[in-house]
């Protein structure tokens, strides 16, 4: 039987955690396997921490990943990565957007990427940002770069061509070019 | 892996779809053929609204977001009274404010058949005033009430409570949780039927007017319905028994998943009944299901109305059954696969166990008014010029932050439109100053008449509309002052400052709150009035601003 596999995304409210899942959430459909998401809207989202959560495999009752359990931990926020630690275990990989949203009284990005050091295993820090807005002019498809990062370095047990599939179909065609550009921005 | 195979096919065929539930439920309304649909928006059951607006024209149905709820759920009775298939639309608070329309929307009952979709927020993710269990009117309004546990069943559900509906004339309340109005999952698509929106209103005085005595004849005509559907419930294959042993588990809704993924885990098959409905409760399944059983567990969120339900069955079947419930499972907030864990491992004293993990303090990251909001200018320049002790009251909305770092001015917080009905209790108790923040829906919605007590009954707080044009917390829906409806068609745009002015205040002003300096007077000028003033502080919600010239 096929293992179900974890995910949680971290991030702050308006950097597209809940497309980010509906795109996963696509490309497992398309292979075939039983998903379920859970997400929060609402007051919630408006700057304020996000998570969501997905889980794909052959048959999936709980939309939450319970804790410990999750394979991968996508954070597109540093700080937000380490709020998401009560969902890893010794094997969840982290993949984490180097890019901190500060407000008074939160730690600076260098001591937030210590820590994440100490205490996960080779956390996967990627300036997914920067890349995007050196390369395509806008920061706000980092999270789709980081996508791209995790399918082609093998972190999500997904085809690159069925993410590529759901991002077709999901994001709006004004953005579309964008999108699909970040994503094979990642395969660099 | 033929499953996956097959499952493949489907979804080549184009038969099952990613939906989230409130998308399941806009979609089994669609395929029950609805004509009528109206709502006012809630998280989480907002997007149910969103989507009707943008799709409603386009299936024949027509959808309105009314001004609150409960006259939501009138235009529905009067829909319904008329021969159309109804769905109506809110939050848990919602239905509070329905329930004096509700109650006698059951006695006098459908013509045209109509569900409610109710979404309660266990763990009040994004509920402020209280962490309400709904299922809680079932007891008080006789109303029948189905409880979906996944996206599918969201879907499903709604066209089983509208076949009830259809099949005995009343009304029915699919309840669902934030896990089960924010899960994605794939829902299998059928066909939707096409609305044949023409309703008519025949005269039927004994059907359609609750007067004495008649309304105790309904009352009773009301009861015998309820076994009916009972017997109904009894057959219905929605709820459904799995597993074997001497030790069970009953659960429903989002509880069943968490069910279902810990026995998984532990590898267990014990015997589990899932029920679709809560009210009326299929008791012969109930008493069935328990009779062989040595202890059962009542999987359920929040207070333990199924527990009690249990019990009293369990007197007449096996008075030696052990029911566990509340006492291994908790009250407050929302379950999870953890929690469930810790129980079913008492039930049946085998381990659970919690994967390895660790936690870390992390600073909290508030909610923050967007960078361009024009609230940071209302806030500030309330915290400039209020003198000191100056009270603060505060109602459901964006402006809702205002009670966070930095701006911290809320002292009180209740329901939608409590702020000014509660100001004029405080200004007539005391004679501090007093400041209250009210936006524009839900000045519409609930606010005026407490703003005509305050000139009714003589006090003088300064309520500051912030009249952003849109209702923007939820996710930007119309509202009567912004001049289009839910389904995007211009009407009369229902201007704040006039209805306070019909109102009997006399101290109006409307001022656009980045001219700091004026509204700064504003404020100090009213706050020293004898009367109750009202500033509407007037400039659109500037994500929505950015949003049309988008769309443009």
């Amino acid at each position: 039987m096929l293992k179900t596999f974890n995910i949680i995304i971290s991030g702050t409210g308006g950097q597209g955690l809940i497309t980010l899942t509906q795109i996963i959430a696509e490309a497992a459909l398309t292979e075939g396997l039983d998903i379920k998401t859970s997400e929060l809207h609402g007051l919630s989202q408006r700057g304020g921490a996000v998570e969501t959560h997905i889980r794909f495999g052959e048959k999936i009752y709980s939309p939450l990943v319970s804790l410990g359990s999750a394979d991968l931990i996508l954070s597109l926020e540093s700080l937000e990565s380490l709020r998401a630690l009560s969902y890893a275990n010794s094997k969840t990989t982290f993949l984490v957007n180097k890019f901190t949203l500060s407000f008074p009284g939160s730690p600076k990005e260098k001591e937030i990427l210590r820590k994440l050091k100490t205490i996960t295993k080779n956390p996967k820090i990627v300036p997914a940002s920067e890349i995007c807005k050196k390369e395509l002019g806008k920061e706000v498809v980092s999270g789709i770069y980081l996508l791209g990062y995790a399918v082609f370095k093998k972190l999500i047990p997904l085809k690159p061509s069925s993410i590529e599939k759901a991002i077709i179909k999901i994001v709006p065609e004004k953005y579309l070019e964008l999108n699909k550009k970040a994503f094979k921005l990642a395969k660099k | 892996m033929t499953k996956i195979k097959k499952q493949k096919e489907r979804i080549s065929n184009g038969v099952k779809k990613i939906l989230l539930g409130n998308e399941a439920i806009v979609q089994g309304a669609l395929e029950a053929g609805v004509d009528f649909v109206s709502a006012y928006p809630g998280t989480p059951s907002s997007e149910v609204g969103i989507i009707f607006g943008k799709i409603a024209k386009k299936h024949g149905v027509y959808f309105e977001f009314s001004t609150n709820e409960k006259v939501a759920l009138e235009a529905a009775v009067g829909a319904s009274f008329s021969g159309l298939k109804c769905l109506v639309v809110m939050k848990n608070f919602g239905l509070n404010v329905a329930s004096d329309a509700l109650l006698p929307f059951v006695y006098t009952g459908t013509k045209g058949p109509t569900v409610i979709i109710v979404a309660d927020d266990p763990s009040c993710w994004s509920s402020g005033q209280s962490e309400e269990n709904s299922r809680a009117f079932a007891y008080l309004a006789h109303i029948p009430i189905l409880e979906p546990s996944d996206a599918q069943e969201a879907k499903d559900f709604v066209k089983l409570g509208f076949k009830i509906s259809e099949k005995f004339n009343i009304p029915v309340i699919v309840r669902t949780t934030t896990r089960i109005a924010h899960q994605k999952m794939p829902v299998e698509i059928g066909k939707t039927k096409k609305s044949n929106f023409a309703g008519k209103f025949v005269k039927d005085v004994k059907r359609f007017v609750t007067m004495p005595p008649r309304v105790l004849e309904m009352k009773e005509e009301l009861l015998e319905k309820i076994e009916k559907i009972r017997d109904f419930a009894e057959k219905d294959k929605a709820s459904r028994i799995g597993g074997k042993g001497k030790l069970g588990i009953i659960t429903s809704g989002i509880s069943y998943l968490y069910v279902m993924e810990v026995l998984k885990e532990m590898k267990m098959d014990l015997p589990v009944l899932k029920l679709a409905f809560f009210y009326p409760l299929p008791e012969k399944r109930i008493k069935n299901f328990i009779k062989g059983l040595k202890k059962v567990l009542i999987v359920e969120e929040l207070e333990p109305f199924l527990e009690k339900e249990v019990n009293a069955l369990t007197k007449e079947v096996n008075p030696g059954l052990q029911v566990l419930g509340k006492d291994v499972l908790p009250e407050v907030r929302e379950l999870n696969t953890e929690k469930v864990g810790a129980a079913i491992a008492k039930l049946s004293g085998k381990k659970y166990r919690v994967s390895k993990h660790s936690s870390l303090e992390v600073p909290k990251r508030f909610p923050r008014l967007c960078p361009d909001c024009s609230y940071w200018f209302i806030f500030s320049s309330i915290k400039k010029v209020a003198p000191k002790g100056t009270i603060f009251g505060g109602d459901i909305g964006c402006y809702m932050l205002a009670g966070f770092p930095p701006h911290n001015i809320q002292d009180y917080l209740s329901c939608m439109g409590s702020s000014i009905g509660i100001a004029h209790g405080i200004k007539k108790s005391s004679g501090q100053k007093l400041i209250t923040l009210i936006g524009d829906s839900t000045f519409f919605h609930s606010g005026i008449p407490a703003l005509i007590n305050t000139v009714f009954n003589k006090s003088n707080p300064l309520i500051i509309v912030m009249d952003n044009r849109i209702t923007a917390m939820t996710g930007h829906q119309t509202n009567p002052g912004v001049g289009e409806t839910g389904m995007g068609e211009i009407t009369e745009e229902i201007k704040i400052d006039e209805v306070a002015k019909a109102c009997g205040v006399k101290n109006i002003k409307v001022i656009d709150p980045i001219n700091i300096k004026e509204f700064q007077s504003a404020i100090k000028g009213f706050l020293n009035k004898k009367e109750v003033s009202v500033i509407v502080a007037r400039r659109m919600c500037s994500y929505w601003a950015k949003r049309l010239k988008r769309r443009k």
